[in-house]
């Protein structure tokens, strides 16, 4: 690689450079790009394009598929599940709402208050990522069975009344009704909002708030006008972060729900694998990632920040 | 009112607690479970405490082959994440070249994509391919998810890096491969170990993309998933809470030994 890409090292010191110093050859770059591209041009844009094909191909398991462009299998698809595709966008946006107000506490905890038990604090978020998510959304089975602490509670402060009667819950009952597939999918999504969140509010500087404090703004003043204000890149990745896996779930709805709570993501895992209705699956799951694609960019456009890793 | 101001300057703090709780709970009910002596199939409901499943954890039968099969998928995932994905984030800050922003775009789309989609259309090109799924596609669906959060998690720490560094290393006559083994690798090496911990966090713990592509091979989270209807042994949560406790260990060791090393050089 070398003798092909070696270049003469400047002579003299020049004036400041523009930033990305260009050394050695211009194939460099490519040499560097071409194996992990390689990659995900045949295992993942590849298999997109063949999904768009098989998405408008019609025949059956047996005779074999063929491109016949039958756009109607989306129009079908749609009018077969639309329930499933409102269902995904209402929980994954109420368990994101969930995950902004729970994790944002958090996140300034660990940002400003927490002094040395910062670490420990940090710890003790990211380790649950290491017990298999699947563990840990069976224990919620465990925390929210019919008749056990939880329920009783909820039950007692008459809480299920209330969300009976809104229908998120039934009876006296959580397991298999919206209330706990939506607790799941917040619990499950949560660390992937207060990460990006601790990060953004870590780089705010803390002489901001003593300014604002200068100007006789009150706590609650100051975080409207300063602190949440230049959280906004960690608010905007935390909620597309929590949003979109969410929208695509279907672990919390089939562990934790019932078939009244089935989302797109089980729609296309049984059209997937059990049904084996190749292109009606192909479709749904098009329509799901142009839904997301067109939400997520027009939330990027609106919160006006490009800012996104 | 003493309390009433109390609370008010600490309701952030309270808040915050009460979330680390939310979190923590299931983690909880893991643990405790796991030393408990269930009656029927499932172990949902708390009977009476016992250590048999900490004494064998391998008493189930398929549960230490799928943790090892996963392990081994996860071990080879990272080796080949990070080495694809560091190239990539190399390229990507130290280099201006045409198709940057195609570059990107196709980085951060696997991120920005719901795992079924990407899960159904890998299995569409598989099949299509007559490919046998197994082990082989998992591997490769793996390090495919995994590369973008390689190549962010890199970058992350290349893009921080003074090329200054560099510079003085070749004005004192190190060659390219010297430079970049004595002086860009070892700042780098931060970024590309969080990145490679990523990528084998994600690539043990997935499930929805190796369900689509795992044909009838079955790795831990396949086989918690597949316990859940069946019913489930106490052995996983012996094994989920070893999980939990090897990692906070792992990352309380890695933290002093970073605090030690940053107290030598102060």
């Amino acid at each position: 690689m070398s003798t092909l890409t070696e270049a003469p090292p400047p002579l003299a010191p020049q004036a400041p450079e523009p930033k990305p110093p260009k050394r050695r050859g211009r194939w460099t770059p490519y040499w560097l790009l071409l194996p992990g591209i390689l990659w995900l041009v045949v295992f993942f844009a590849l298999p997109m394009i063949y999904q768009a094909s098989t998405s408008v191909q019609t025949g059956s398991l047996e005779e074999g598929y063929k491109v016949t462009w039958h756009f109607a299998t989306y129009w079908d698809a749609l009018s077969a599940y639309w329930p499933q595709f409102v269902r995904s966008v209402l929980y994954a946006g109420t368990a994101t709402i969930l995950c902004l107000l729970l994790g944002y506490p958090l996140a300034y905890l660990i940002a400003f208050r927490a002094g040395r038990w910062r670490n420990l604090i940090m710890i003790l978020v990211i380790a649950p990522f290491f017990t298999s998510f699947l563990i840990r959304t069976l224990a919620w089975k465990t925390i929210l069975a019919d008749g056990g602490p939880v329920v009783g509670a909820l039950n007692t402060l008459h809480v299920l009344d209330v969300t009976s009667w809104l229908g998120w819950t039934a009876g006296d009952r959580v397991l298999a009704t919206p209330l706990a597939v939506v607790c799941g999918l917040t619990y499950n999504f949560l660390p992937f909002m207060i990460l990006p969140l601790y990060t953004s509010l870590e780089r705010i500087d803390g002489r901001l708030h003593e300014a604002a404090g200068d100007l006789y703004a009150r706590p609650s003043t100051t975080f409207r006008k300063v602190t949440f204000p230049l959280s906004m890149p960690g608010v905007v990745s935390g909620t597309l972060l929590t949003f979109i896996p969410a929208a695509g779930d279907y672990v919390n709805a089939d562990l934790l729900g019932s078939t009244d709570t089935r989302m797109v993501g089980n729609v296309i895992q049984t059209q997937f694998l059990r049904v084996l209705d190749y292109p009606t699956a192909a479709a749904l799951s098009f329509i799901l990632m142009a839904a997301i694609l067109l939400m997520v960019t027009l939330y990027i456009r609106r919160s006006g920040t490009e800012d996104l890793v | 009112m003493p309390f009433v101001n109390w609370l008010k300057r600490n309701l952030v703090v309270l808040a915050g607690l009460l979330t680390l709780g939310y979190l923590l709970l299931p983690n909880v009910i893991v643990t405790v479970f796991s030393f408990n002596k269930p009656k029927g199939r499932f172990n949902y409901e708390w009977q009476q405490f016992s250590l048999d499943a900490w004494k064998d954890p391998c008493g189930v039968s398929g549960l230490c082959g799928s943790l090892s099969l996963s392990l081994q998928i996860a071990f080879w995932a990272t080796l080949g994440a990070t080495l694809l994905g560091t190239l990539i984030a190399f390229a990507l800050v130290r280099y201006r070249f045409r198709a940057r922003g195609a570059v990107n775009s196709l980085i951060f789309l696997p991120m920005a994509m719901p795992e079924v989609v990407m899960a159904a259309s890998l299995l569409t090109l598989f099949l299509n391919m007559g490919a046998q799924l197994g082990f082989w596609t998992i591997l490769i669906a793996h390090i495919m998810f995994c590369l973008s959060f390689v190549v962010t998690a890199v970058k992350a720490r290349v893009m921080s890096m003074d090329p200054k560094l560099e510079e003085a290393a070749r004005d004192l006559y190190a060659g390219p491969f010297q430079t970049f083994v004595r002086v860009t690798l070892p700042i780098a090496a931060p970024g590309i170990a969080a990145g490679a911990l990523l990528a084998f966090a994600l690539s043990f713990d997935d499930f929805i993309i190796t369900n689509f592509n795992a044909g009838s091979t079955v790795t831990f989270p396949m086989f918690v998933w597949g316990s859940a209807q069946r019913g489930t042994p106490v052995q996983i949560n012996v094994i989920g809470t070893t999980m939990f406790v090897v990692a906070v260990l792992f990352v309380l060791v890695s933290m002093l030994a970073g605090n030690r090393r940053n107290r030598q050089k102060a």
